[in-house]
């Protein structure tokens, strides 16, 4: 089977409030984009657009997206799986370039999370759940994913300091990236002392709603080594679902949904987690980052703790996780994520990260997880010797 | 129509479960099982996943069941704000239903526990609404 590689990246800059239209922000990101491959529209022969609906107004964005990117005639359709919506577009992406419809396509994230107020996201975010029997009793993401700290912290000894210790860390990347929307440093005092949203969880244990985009160049092997000087493969792809009613999980220590994409890229890949070398992990959460660590099989499950205890997720550390920041630095424009999840590993893997870089980074990891533990996406990449 | 009545806000009127509501109105917190394969379920659901089969039965649920987990809102969706706070959780009972619900404002934070007993309670709520909260047995 030939490869299927990644020749361009481009991300806009996440901020609070972007001052233009969804069309134009999604413009930043695909131009980086193609300014990264040396590529023009016309080399793209498909793209793929994803979001979370129900932020902006715009019905079916990628009509939208195709003309005001130069993309018509060529194919274009909307995916959706909310925060994991382009890591689902890469695994299309890659479907596509491996049953040989396409040669190059691109897949772009975005939302603009402004266009409503805090209180309606939260409404909306928790209208991502089970609409029937759990929104009418008023959840909201913090709400689902405390439930799960508290249950870790239950049956593992975790404690709030911890989960404070990783936006610790997430701050201190997040100050030397560019990009992310929240730039200052957090002492553990300040992350402790924050308010708290859902118990245990406080203000500072979750992520900040940001607007953005995101775009990722897709492409064949022989299209790739042909456009590209540097290009990175897609060693494994893994993708699961989960309950969305939480009266149907069985464990709210972990997600099974990362678990089981996780098993699937590892084996698809033939490396196991002992072989990567940096890991964007989706922290949505404090505590989302540290279930990620054991879902990975980064640290044995009950075991997270001691890897952020002994700062083993930051450079130099054992396995470096999230150092553009993460989404709780980096902030969390809900569809354009996982392309800037897949973005960042892309540029460490091409010894292009700057100040963030993880020397000699040959195998990178995404985790991009949509809803509360709903969907699944672990992808695994790697490089030319 | 008849299930807008379930909850604080609801977002959804039509369900070929919505006798639910008539339940919780009679005093019964209710799941349905598959007359056909016998698996249970909580929330209730017209159709089985297991067996594919539409002949379902209706059971109750009575309890107690333990605390899985829970959390304590300080913030709230559009249409809760008057409610906070108030805490969410999940309740397991012994055949491995499990029932996601609120937590009675009669029972004070400290003396929540994981593991604790439960039973699930029909209330009333404003404006003919009705649901169900957990409470000490
Ligand atoms: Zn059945």
């Amino acid at each position: 089977m030939q490869k299927v590689g990644i020749i361009g990246v481009g991300q806009s800059a996440f901020v609070r409030g972007y001052e233009g239209s969804i069309r134009e922000l999604v413009f930043e990101g695909f131009s980086e984009a193609m300014r990264d491959a040396q590529i023009k529209p016309e080399d793209i022969q498909a793209s793929i657009i994803c979001s979370a609906p129900e932020y902006d107004k715009q019905r079916t964005p990628a009509g939208l997206m195709a003309e005001y990117l130069g993309l018509n005639p060529q194919p274009t359709f909307y995916i959706e799986s909310v925060c994991s919506s382009s890591s689902m577009g890469l695994r299309v992406a890659y479907s596509m370039i491996q049953a040989g419809l396409h040669d190059v396509v691109a897949v772009i994230g975005f939302q603009k999370m402004s266009e409503i107020s805090s209180a309606e996201s939260q409404e909306r975010m928790g209208r991502g759940a089970d609409i029937m029997w759990e929104s009418p009793f008023g959840t909201m993401m913090p709400a689902y994913y405390a439930m799960h700290a508290r249950a870790h912290m239950n049956t593992y000894g975790t404690t709030e300091e911890d989960l404070a210790l990783i936006r610790v860390k997430a701050a201190s990347y997040g100050q030397i990236n560019e990009k992310a929307v929240y730039r200052k440093g957090v002492t553990l005092e300040k992350a402790l002392e924050s308010d708290p949203v859902s118990t245990p969880l406080k203000v500072f244990d979750c992520c900040a709603n940001a607007d953005g985009s995101s775009c990722i160049i897709v492409a064949s092997e022989e299209m790739a080594r042909k456009l590209s000087p540097k290009p990175v493969w897609i060693l494994g792809l893994g993708a699961a679902s989960a309950p969305i009613n939480m009266a149907g999980r069985t464990t709210f220590s972990g997600l099974t949904c990362a678990r089981e994409a996780a098993k699937q890229a590892y084996a698809m890949a033939g490396v196991g987690p002992e072989d990567i070398d940096v890991a964007e992990v989706h922290d949505c959460f404090t505590i989302a980052e540290m279930m990620a660590y054991e879902d990975l099989g980064f640290a044995e499950p009950g075991k997270g703790k001691e890897l952020i205890r002994n700062k083993e997720t930051y450079i130099g550390g054992k396995i470096p996780v999230n150092v553009d920041g993460g989404l709780l630095s980096k902030g969390h424009p809900i569809g354009a994520t996982g392309g800037s999840q897949i973005r960042t590993i892309t540029l460490q893997l091409r010894s292009e990260a700057g100040p963030m870089q993880v020397d000699g980074a040959k195998i990178g990891l995404v985790h991009n997880i949509g809803g509360v533990g709903i969907y699944g996406n672990v992808t695994i990449f790697g490089r030319d010797e | 129509m008849g299930f807008e009545r379930f909850g604080t806000v609801s977002f959804v009127s039509q369900t070929k479960v919505a006798k639910f509501v008539d339940f919780l109105d009679e005093g019964s917190v209710m799941g349905t099982k598959c007359k056909s394969c016998g698996a249970k379920y909580f929330p209730p659901r017209s159709d089985c996943a297991q067996c594919l089969s539409s002949d379902m039965e209706w059971f109750e649920i009575t309890g107690p069941g333990k605390l899985v987990t829970y959390s304590k809102l300080m913030y709230a969706p559009s249409g809760f704000e008057k409610d906070l706070p108030y805490r969410i959780c999940v309740v397991e009972y012994a055949d491995g239903v499990k029932v996601f619900g609120r937590i009675s404002s009669q029972i004070p934070d400290k003396e929540l526990a994981i593991g604790m007993d439960l039973v699930a309670v029909p209330v009333k709520l404003s404006g003919d609404k009705v649901s169900y909260e957990f409470r000490r047995p």
